[in-house]
């Protein structure tokens, strides 16, 4: 099926656009993209899409155990192994290894998540040998060599002496540190001035052999490439990865401290806001609904209730928005602003109002169809560049949604219907949630208050 | 960090590339690339077409040829308050009403101002182009105003000015050093404004502002994505085409900087600086202003010196010397009048600026004297190639990189030739760059610090 019917773009336009007389419905061209599972000779499985008017690949891989893999006592492991592996390896040390990179203009880059490390490589067609044996010197034999260690350390430390200082870094720590507790969520990836330098080059290399392995491995491949090709060059990389992992078992969470307003006193003169309670597992067939009833609260740009309460109505902030969050072990509904500090009451109010408010009524059937236009919509954007579709081809699988799912998505959004969300609405709103005031907002009023 | 959940929409209209600290050249794109088209209208508007026929999407740009520099003294932040008004509606279409239709139709849509540039866009489905160049024609001339509507965004704008500058100690320093580097020309202000004159901005200063720069023969339509220029031509005339100007403009002028003669330095102290950090501007040539090629080669010069891990600063400062936890350098090649060059360390915990800076002086020093080695220039050369052949995956990219060039002084011939010039750069233009250009009476140095300290030392 071709990319564009898959996106479902030939949907009939709505009553509000026909009504204007402005719209001319042009057929659509054929954008003939198909994603493959192909098999690599050594069994390992990747999903690609070839795309052959632009000389390059983009590859984008990940695997299971990120941040939540990090030693009790050493938060901070994971994101420090990813800045660490394009740092010199195999034969090669780091200066000679960023030189290589650089001589072909290849773009290598690892992440650390929570639950994931992910890498990406982007390269022009011509340079993918030299590319992809890079790629796998850095995934299979970092050297982490003492002074490329102590280099980053520093980098990580002096970012961390700055995040102390951010009000937006500081509200996120203490509203994850409370909500989890006792669990690998309530650590910060980034560590802490106390976690980062006790990790030896011993913890990032122990961390390399537990994590990179090929059984929770996930590929998507994009670029002017045929499917044996592509299975030779994923080989190259991956073949020689261990079978399997060895991860340290995670136990699901459910946010704590729900209820709680937490004030850190910093001298700011915008106070930070972040509340938050649990949210709906991926897998849970209420997360479509949910998806759509924050896209109403706070997850649209220009026409979410948050949106119009808080920033076009009062002027009280310049950014507000919500967001559902499914995590391997946990699920989360966010919210948060940034506003004047002798106004975060007035805007803290505000938004509590606004979540009850959809808590109790729901949305309107006008917004839900708005909602589900949005979204349906708006989804063949995420797949406008290689890069992109590369992400998407890694999400979609980290997140076991099949293959198909493309060709799905949008008709599960248009599944959703108003007695959905106005349940769902109750089942995540209508909640106690835990809240983070970072700044010199006024006294917070008593809670319920 | 509210961006960490990727839903911290930057809500609604406003990035300001300078604010943002956006540094590296804006520029390249591909000789080899896709067949642009290029032509204008009766009213005098320009239109760009991108055709990237991979995906039924588009992205639809329209931009002003008006900035933060183009302002009044006394009402700095007009350019970037009004670019917030253009959300309020027209008299054919109430405030709401196109964000309301984007939201159906799943579009996305913002807006930013620069010093030099006011661009709006939308990324829809191709088959709602029509309808988003309706409106936003409409909206090119028929915006309308009421206190209702501008006051509340007024404090929404001031919330942006504490979010990116009065909460960030970094970004002050930044307005800092370019209000010092800048001595005559409007560059100095920052684009967002000084507080005391965005308090006070109106109604009637953004209405006046509108008239006298929103008009079709001071804009740049750009379209990227699957359309064709024949397709874009005829739209365009039947909507943005039926658009009166409204306005004459003569030449941009602006007041110009004399020769720099002085070494500047100044020092902030802010109690949250956790982290202290050194950054210099030079006053330098942009692509408007230079002679052939020694733009170029100032963008090939920043690589060189600045960009990554292999770049001179880096090796001496951070690997080499241990002084320094980061160490780089940019170049903002696209920009109207003279444009700035700049250098920026963190010193690790016990280091003196004083040796920061030597350190930093010798590396130019060494380019102005004794060159750069073909490695480095091949290495410089393949990366400012290769980021217009990775930019034709973007349309969204490309559109911004002929917006900027054509609201900018550039045009599509020398956005088109990019690739061409780039690889035509001599390492004697390199090491000439450096040595006209990289010195420090060109320059300000700034140093961000905790606190002050009481001897101040020296520092030249």
């Amino acid at each position: 099926m071709n990319l564009s019917a898959r996106l479902g773009l030939r949907r009939a336009l709505s009553g509000a656009l026909v009504v204007m007389g402005v719209l001319a419905a042009a057929p659509l061209p054929a954008a003939a993209t198909t994603i493959e599972r192909i098999v690599s000779p050594s069994g390992i499985v990747a999903w690609l899409v070839r795309e052959p008017s632009v000389p390059l690949i983009a590859l984008d891989f990940a695997f299971k155990g990120g941040a939540t893999q990090d030693p009790v006592d050493k938060a901070g492991v994971a994101t420090m192994t990813a800045a660490l592996l394009d740092e010199g390896a195999g034969e090669i040390d780091s200066k000679s290894f960023h030189e290589r990179v650089e001589a072909k203009a290849i773009e290598i880059s690892f992440t650390a998540t929570r639950d994931y490390m992910a890498g990406s490589l982007r390269t022009l067609t011509d340079n993918q040998d030299e590319a992809f044996d890079l790629l796998r010197l850095s995934l299979t034999a970092p050297r982490f060599d003492t002074e490329d260690v102590e280099r980053i350390r520093d980098q990580i430390m002096s970012g961390l002496r700055r995040a102390n200082q951010s009000p937006n870094e500081l509200a996120s720590v203490r509203w994850w540190a409370t909500a989890f507790a006792g669990h690998p969520y309530g650590r910060s990836p980034r560590g802490t001035l106390e976690s980062v330098p006790a990790i030896t080059a011993a913890d990032l290399r122990a961390f390399t052999h537990n994590v990179f392995a090929r059984d929770t491995l996930k590929i998507g491949i994009v670029g002017n490439i045929d499917a044996a090709t592509a299975g030779k060059l994923i080989d190259r990389v991956f073949a020689g990865l261990p079978a399997k992992g060895k991860l340290v078992p995670v136990a699901n969470a459910i946010p704590q401290g729900l209820g709680q307003r937490i004030a850190i006193d910093l001298d700011v003169p915008q106070s930070v806001l972040m509340i938050g309670g649990a949210g709906i597992l991926r897998k849970d067939p209420d997360f479509m609904p949910s998806f759509v009833l924050n896209h109403v609260l706070g997850g649209s740009a220009f026409s979410s209730r948050l949106y119009k309460e808080v920033r076009e109505a009062r002027g009280l902030a310049y950014s507000v928005y919500s967001a559902v969050m499914p995590l391997d072990y946990a699920a989360l509904f966010v919210s948060g602003t940034a506003t004047r500090s002798d106004r975060a009451n007035q805007t803290l109010e505000v938004m509590e109002a606004e979540i009850r408010k959809l808590a109790d009524a729901g949305p309107t059937e006008d917004e839900l169809t708005k909602a589900k236009s949005f979204l349906t919509g708006s989804y063949a954007l995420r797949f406008d560049t290689s890069t992109k579709i590369a992400e998407q081809l890694v999400q979609i699988q980290l997140e076991d949604l099949g293959i198909d799912y493309i060709d799905k998505r949008n008709s599960l959004v248009e599944a959703v219907t108003l007695a959905d969300v106005k349940r769902v609405a109750k089942r995540l709103l209508n909640a106690n949630m835990l809240i983070t005031v970072v700044g010199k907002p006024q006294p917070l009023p008593a809670k319920g208050g | 960090m509210l961006s960490r959940f990727g839903f911290a929409h930057a809500a609604a209209a406003a990035i300001i590339a300078a604010a943002l600290g956006l540094t590296g050249a804006i520029g390249p794109a591909a000789a080899e690339g896709p067949e642009v088209a290029n032509f204008s209208l009766p009213n005098g508007l320009e239109v760009v077409v991108i055709p990237d026929h991979r995906t039924p999407v588009v992205t639809h740009m329209v931009w002003y040829k008006v900035g933060s520099a183009d302002e009044t003294p006394g009402k700095s932040g007009l350019a970037h308050f009004l670019e917030h008004l253009m959300f309020k509606g027209t008299a054919k279409n109430p405030e709401g009403r196109f964000s309301q239709i984007l939201a159906t139709i799943g579009g996305q849509e913002n807006a930013f101002t620069t010093s030099d540039y006011t661009a709006y866009f939308q990324r829809i489905a191709k088959e709602y182009l029509p309808l988003v160049m309706e409106f936003e024609a409409d909206r090119m001339t028929g915006l309308v105003l009421t206190d209702a509507n501008v006051l509340p965004e007024r404090d929404v704008v001031l919330e942006e000015f504490n979010m990116r500058v009065a909460n960030s100690p970094e970004a002050r320093i930044g307005e800092q050093v370019s209000a010092a580097l800048y001595l005559n020309h409007p560059y100095g202000r920052p684009v967002i404004g000084w507080r005391q004159e965005i308090e006070k901005l109106n109604r009637e200063d953004a209405l006046a502002f509108y008239r006298r720069f929103y008009t079709p023969n001071n804009a740049v339509l750009v379209i990227a994505g699957d359309v064709t220029g024949a397709e874009v031509k005829a739209l365009a005339e039947k909507t943005y085409g039926q658009v009166a100007r409204v306005a004459e403009l003569g030449p941009r002028m602006r007041p110009q900087e004399p020769i720099p003669v002085a070494v500047r330095q100044l020092t902030m102290a802010d109690g949250r600086v956790a982290q202290p950090s050194l950054q210099r501007s030079y006053l330098v040539p942009s692509a408007s202003t230079g002679k052939p090629g020694e733009s170029e080669a100032l963008d090939i010069l920043s690589q060189v010196l600045g960009a990554g891990e292999t770049s001179r600063l880096y090796r001496a400062l951070v690997v080499d010397q241990h002084l320094a936890t980061s160490a780089g350098g940019w170049y903002q090649g696209t920009s109207l009048d003279e444009t700035r060059f700049g250098v920026f360390a963190s010193p690790l915990p016990g280091v003196t600026f004083a040796a920061i800076e030597s350190a930093i002086d010798a590396v130019i020093a060494q380019v102005a004297d004794g060159g750069v080695i073909p490695a480095e220039i091949e290495r410089a050369k393949t990366r400012l190639i290769a980021d217009a052949v990775y930019a034709e995956d973007n349309q969204a990219t490309m559109a911004r990189w002929y917006g900027a060039a054509l609201t900018s002084g550039g045009s599509v011939e020398k956005v088109t030739s990019w690739s061409t010039r780039v690889r035509a750069v001599t390492a004697q233009a390199v090491q000439d760059a450096a040595r006209t250009w990289l010195d420090k009476r060109r320059s300000v140095t700034g140093y961000l610090v905790k606190e002050l300290p009481g001897n101040q030392e020296k520092r030249s």
